[in-house]
């Protein structure tokens, strides 16, 4: 017995492995799967930190950005005094247009007092100083309105005024009263009354859709600035791309892959365009500046020049995914459609074309995708055009006339002073990052869907 | 064998479809073929046999001048069809081709439709002038193929969800839909399984009737089944040139004796 407890393994039943055995792992078996699981665990540690910055990007960029999607409103009723707007009181828009802002502004002032006095709220805070709650921009928007309905002149009507950026950023958490110590544009005594007005309704968060739509504003009015322009910049820019890069960068990589004699000469152009495609943006920037700006005379700041800069960086990417999808279609298509006798170019068309498609559509849109978020040419050209108009005049305005583009809006936004404009960069990061994961995700489904195997 | 190939050049020369004099072939430094002559008779089968790498499938290539579209290939000598020089540099391939037709090594229908893989050669060659032209066409074309019966249900289904067999059949039916006078077949059944490759072989024969037949093949059982000429290959050499019958029972090189027992290859 006690011979069994000192051996265990020579117990019945219980054979010691003989030496060979495939049950028993030798050294070199045990270090190699050793190695195998270390290796594997690298990987998933590699991944896990991967998920981790992804994580954190996408936290940050929503947290900080989503304020821009909200904007304090103040709603006031405002009186639209005849004695004012239309002295003579004939209505002639002619005449109503001679009032300037200045003279709507003690409108605006009157109608917040009179709110305030009429939710018996008291208040230290002067009338002349009231419409620093508003926006800046209150009064044009009032002026425009009077001169869209004249008819209403002498009646009351309620509006919905953004309120300035710092009562927004009061809501939003980035204002306090510590913080505004040695604001000038805002007082502690003017805050009170904004929290009096909250609790009485008149000053509330509320969707922002003209932070999409919307223009960009001056220094003074962060909270009327919005990317609708610069997003019609980007698109214009974007079609110029398209345009240009996709017929000439198709056509590019057909000639040299299909047709062309394999020479020194393609050789240095196939090194050439691999070259070009790891060329810093910038480079690119300054060289539409030399060209397109100072030698043929373009205009500055035109989505048309952007366009032509990003085309040219963008080719390098489109003719290089465009050889590779056309590779990829087996040579056995070509030979079939030769061998009844199709022309080359019948070959190429016919056949080889349609099943290289969906990777030339792929690499097109992840090309676009990229020159979608290219910065630095753009300022390098000027792609930073400040427009305050809206919609439709920001589209008539068409190719030549100066524009922005979503990055470079972004780029603008986060120079400025006023943190008010830092929220709004993020928000336009959000922006342009639905744009690009769009672009991608439908790359990705365009692959997926037409993808052949043969 | 040169003895017996100048007496046939000079009995029957109308019989001769293809006529290759002294055609050497060149992949840039390699020299690839030597200096080869062989007559193709029309509406007979001829096997081109040999090892692995000796040339066979690129003196095929030649015929058809598929070479080209290889940058390095360059072509000596004459090769004529119906007494014209292919290589004649008012000839285009692209009619050539539509002439001499090629079936391939692995089967290589068009991600297409059935139909459209038949369809394709008679439009790009506007053969038909209307719909039920077309139709006529392709049907006879499947029909020549051996493989009408099969798909004639479902003529808009992909082509390339046939079986290997069934690709190849529709293969060859796309090449015989344009009319061609030459098949070239280019081991067309290295990747068919054996009853698949009965039925080519079968259809081989028939093709006889209207074709003058070229098969490069690796196995000589099938050369001896389905040709009625058999030329061996050695190294870019024609060693042997004859009837099927007599190089495989009574060759009179030692080489092709070697090959055809097997002690090289």
């Amino acid at each position: 017995m006690t011979d069994l407890t000192q051996n265990p393994a020579s117990a019945p039943g219980q054979v010691p492995p003989r030496h060979g055995s495939l049950l028993t792992q030798g050294a070199r078996t045990k270090r190699r799967n050793a190695a195998e699981k270390r290796f594997q665990l690298y990987g998933m540690i590699a991944i896990g930190i991967g998920l981790l910055m992804l994580v954190i990007l996408v936290t940050t960029i929503v947290s900080r950005g989503i304020g821009a999607y909200q904007q304090t409103f103040v709603t006031l009723n405002v009186e639209l005094l005849e004695s004012k707007l239309d002295k003579n009181g004939n209505r002639d828009l002619e005449e109503i247009k001679k009032v300037s802002t200045f003279g709507y502004a003690p409108l605006v002032k009157t109608a917040l007092a009179d709110a305030v006095a009429g939710y018996g709220i008291d208040t230290s805070v002067p009338t002349k100083d009231m419409d620093d709650l508003l926006s800046k921009g209150a009064v044009a928007q009032l002026r425009d309105y009077v001169i869209e309905n004249p008819d209403q002149i002498g009646q009351t009507v309620s509006f919905e005024f953004l309120a300035s950026s710092r009562v927004d950023g009061y809501l939003k958490g980035r204002v306090s009263r510590e913080s505004i110590a040695n604001d000038k544009s805002i007082s502690a005594e003017q805050l009170d009354l904004v929290d009096e007005l909250i609790e009485q309704g008149a000053i509330r968060k509320q969707f922002n859709l003209s932070f999409i739509t919307g223009a960009d504003a001056s220094d003074q009015r962060p909270e009327a600035a919005g990317m609708g322009v610069s997003m019609v910049g980007s698109l214009f820019m974007m079609l110029v791309v398209l345009v240009l890069s996709l017929p000439i960068g198709v056509a590019a990589s057909i000639y040299l892959e299909e047709f062309a004699r394999k020479s020194w000469l393609t050789d240095v152009i196939e090194v050439n365009i691999s070259n070009l495609a790891a060329v810093p943006s910038i480079v690119f920037g300054i060289l539409g500046l030399a060209v397109f700006i100072n030698y043929m005379h373009l205009p500055m700041s035109a989505p048309l020049v952007g366009g032509l800069v990003l085309t040219l960086m963008t080719l390098p990417t489109i003719i290089i995914s465009t050889r590779a999808s056309l590779k990829a279609v087996p040579p056995s298509i070509r030979d079939a459609a030769l061998g009844v006798g199709a022309s080359k170019m019948q070959a190429v068309f016919h056949h080889v074309l349609p099943l290289a498609a969906p990777g030339i559509l792929t690499g097109t849109i992840i090309g676009l995708a990229q020159a979608l978020g290219e910065t630095a040419p753009l300022l390098l050209i000027g792609m930073v055009g400040f427009i305050a108009s809206n919609a439709p005049d920001s589209i008539a305005s068409g190719l030549l006339a100066p524009n922005s583009a979503m990055p470079a809006q972004i780029y603008e936004w986060a120079k400025r002073a006023d943190p008010a404009f830092y929220e709004r960069a993020w928000g336009g990061i959000i922006i342009l990052l639905v744009f690009l994961v769009t672009m991608n995700t439908v790359a990705v489904i365009l692959r997926r869907r037409f993808e052949r195997r043969w | 064998m040169n003895q017996m190939t100048s007496v046939e050049k000079t009995v029957s020369t109308e019989a001769n479809k293809i006529t290759a004099e002294g055609v050497q072939v060149y992949y840039g430094d390699t020299h690839a073929i030597k200096d080869v002559n062989v007559q193709i008779e029309d509406k007979t089968v001829t096997a081109f046999i040999g090892p692995s790498g000796c040339g066979k499938s690129t003196f095929l290539r030649c015929l058809n001048r598929m070479n080209d579209t290889i940058d390095i290939c360059r072509v000596e000598g004459q090769i004529l069809l119906d007494g014209e020089n292919i290589y004649d540099r008012k000839v285009d391939p692209v009619q050539l081709r539509a002439k001499v037709g090629m079936v391939f090594q692995k089967p290589n229908p068009f991600p297409k439709s059935i139909y459209d893989n038949v369809a394709y050669g008679p439009r790009i060659h506007g053969l038909a002038r209307n719909k039920a032209e077309l139709d006529e066409i392709v049907e006879k074309a499947l029909r020549r193929g051996a493989i009408w019966n099969e798909v004639k249900d479902r003529l808009h289904a992909p082509g390339t969800g046939l079986s290997g067999g069934q690709q190849q059949r529709l293969c060859i039916a796309r090449a015989v839909a344009t009319e061609p006078e030459v098949l070239l077949m280019d081991e067309p059944c290295s990747a068919l399984d054996p009853i698949a490759t009965a039925q080519v072989e079968e259809l081989i024969d028939e093709l006889r009737q209207n074709y003058s037949v070229v098969i490069v093949t690796h196995s000589m059982q099938q050369a001896a089944r389905v040709s009625q000429k058999t030329a061996f290959f050695h190294l870019g050499n024609l060693v042997e040139f004859g009837e099927t019958g007599q190089i495989f029972t009574n060759p009179t090189d030692p080489r092709t004796e070697s090959y055809i027992t097997g002690r090289i290859g």
